[in-house]
């Protein structure tokens, strides 16, 4: 029942995204319209894909660091990921590809500075260090992000700020079918440990004793969500909440067992995404709102009320 | 002769970058069918023992077998199929009703992409009726008392379907119906089930009520070993805990009251 609600959410979402926006396509064009077909329909999709991505990526990573307010943002990638982009902006780097890239490197060097600095303690991963470390990083590439626009001219500010805060209009075939065929496998990778991230719950002692090899776990989990999340960040920028909260509710609805919780959390933020996407592209038309604003207006509200919750209980 | 299902052999560990060790010469050995308790004051060793017979240390010097295997040396999955373990502490991140949590005990026996089984539940029906609980498995696990939440661990730990069940100071904070209703069941499984336990405790006498056989360590040494009555000597005790005892006998087994007054020959 939850399922079928859940699945039709998410078929209704991609619809509205098709079906709605600035330029009137009559619904009876709708499957010949090129609008429809080369603007909407792979926007829709990289929107799922990437609020999917985000939403998996969320949950685990918050039963990685055993805190449910954790954000895949959380652990430095959105500071790497932007250092990136603003950088190809201000070296002018030219190509469709190009900011995608320089962000997704910039992604991948913040996930490895973190990564290294969570071994700090010796072989142990320590999701706690992992926690402290990505802000760390984070704050530092976003200081060095702020003194590169502070020092670029207007257009080039304008266009990194907005990259900064998350946006689908780069979608195209080309991406989906990036996203498409790269994101399996994280996702893969993080639905087979489902069970491991069920037991980390109880600490990681007590999963041990449950059959859960606790150091292979962490890794995997924290270089599969991560990757899931570089991918996304690189593609659409930084869109926050959507790896907080909809982990939540899904939580709410489907408890805590990662392997339903997963696949939900994967439905609802791809749901949500193109949702907050639609919303992006059609409240100030014919202008654009970055659509992490959407997600951090919907989001913020929602947290408020989630952590007042979890507080209470 | 029964094939042991726990052994330490002349145990040595060292915690890196500690100056002393934190066990040396320790030995014990756990068969099916046997409840062996492991005693002493804070700091006398008694979780870095645990550590080692799962597997979580390796011992600088000796041998820690778990069935003839080193303990370090089997998968996880593997070893949690054999032992099943009820931690002294742990904090349940999510909230979860006491099914759910004795069902994790089940995760050692399911396979990477498959379902849990009848025979899955089924396990986890026989641990909750054989823990007393099943009338509580819809319950949250906050809103149990002590006792009850201590049995659902259990309950937890057996529905691994474990050959050697081992506890960590699993009496702390019970009153007395719970801690007593605790080692009765504990000692259930062991005659009725024919586990294999080992039970870390400092309650002397709770243990020598209960245990077929004693380890008493003091500053990571074993003091004595072996059956009750020959392990809690007034002498040893005392010196052992730096506190004057008397001794009584109960059911046949020796239990000590600690004295007011410290004495002038006391140790």
């Amino acid at each position: 029942m939850k399922w079928t609600l859940l699945v039709t959410v998410a078929v209704l979402a991609l619809l509205l995204s098709v079906v709605l926006g600035p330029a009137a396509v009559p619904l009876s064009e709708l499957l010949r319209s090129d609008i429809v077909w080369n603007l909407r329909a792979p926007r829709a999709l990289l929107a799922f894909l990437v609020g999917g991505s985000l939403g998996v990526a969320g949950a685990s990573l918050q039963a990685l660091v055993r805190n449910p307010l954790a954000d895949p943002f959380l652990l430095g990638l959105s500071g790497g990921a932007g250092l990136g982009a603003v950088l190809a902006i201000a070296l002018h780097l030219s190509g469709p590809w190009a900011l995608p890239i320089a962000a997704f490197i910039g992604a991948l060097a913040a996930l490895g500075l973190v990564y290294r600095l969570g071994l700090i303690g010796g072989a142990s991963l320590d999701p706690r260090i992992l926690l402290l470390g990505g802000v760390a990083i984070g704050a530092f590439a976003a200081a060095i992000t702020t003194a590169i626009v502070s020092l670029a001219d207007a257009a080039e500010l304008r266009n990194a700020f907005l990259w900064l805060w998350g946006g689908l209009s780069g979608a195209s075939w080309d991406s989906v079918l990036l996203v498409a065929l790269y994101a399996p496998i994280p996702l893969a990778v993080l639905l087979a440990a489902s069970r491991p991230l069920d037991l980390l719950a109880l600490g990681e002692e007590s999963a041990s004793y449950l059959g859960a090899d606790v150091e292979r776990v962490k890794r995997r989990v924290y270089l599969a969500a991560s990757l899931l999340t570089a991918a996304a960040v690189a593609v659409s920028g930084v869109i926050g909440f959507v790896g907080l909260v909809v982990p939540h509710i899904a939580r709410l609805t489907w408890g805590h067992r990662h392997r339903s919780l997963l696949p939900a959390a994967f439905l609802g933020g791809g749901a949500l995404l193109a949702f907050a996407d639609t919303l992006a592209r059609t409240v100030v038309a014919p202008r654009e709102l970055p659509v992490g604003v959407v997600t951090a207006l919907i989001g913020v509200p929602v947290f408020a009320v989630l952590l007042r919750r979890w507080t209470i209980a | 002769m029964t094939t042991e299902l726990l052994r330490l052999q002349d145990v040595r560990y060292r915690y890196p970058g500690a100056k002393e060790d934190a066990l040396r010469g320790v030995s014990l050995a756990v068969a099916p069918r046997q409840f062996h308790a492991v005693l002493g004051p804070n700091g006398s060793g008694k979780t870095t023992l645990v550590r080692i017979a799962l597997g979580g240390l390796t011992p600088l010097a000796g041998r820690a077998d778990v069935i003839d295997r080193p303990a370090s040396d089997w998968p996880r999955q593997d070893l949690a199929r054999l032992v099943g373990v009820v931690p002294q502490r742990e904090d349940n991140l999510f909230p979860q009703r006491v099914r759910e949590t004795v069902l994790l005990g089940r995760y050692p026996h399911l396979s990477l992409w498959g379902r849990e089984r009848a025979e899955d539940h089924d396990a986890v029906d026989r641990a909750l009726a054989a823990c007393d609980v099943a009338h509580l498995a819809d319950r949250w696990l906050w809103t149990l008392s002590g006792g009850e939440y201590q049995r659902v661990r259990v309950a937890r730990a057996l529905a691994q379907e474990p050959k050697l069940l081992v506890l960590d100071e699993p009496g702390m904070s019970l009153d007395l119906k719970h801690e007593m209703g605790l080692f009765e069941l504990v000692l259930g499984l062991v005659r009725g089930q024919g586990l294999g336990v080992l039970m870390i405790t400092h309650d002397l006498n709770l243990a020598a009520r209960f245990a077929d056989s004693l380890l008493l360590l003091e500053g990571g040494r074993p003091v004595a070993a072996g059956a009750p009555n020959d392990v809690l000597t007034q002498e040893t005790v005392e010196t052992v805990f730096s506190w004057p005892v008397a001794m009584q006998t109960v059911d046949g087994r020796p239990q000590m009251i600690p004295l007011r007054q410290p004495k002038e020959s006391g140790a």
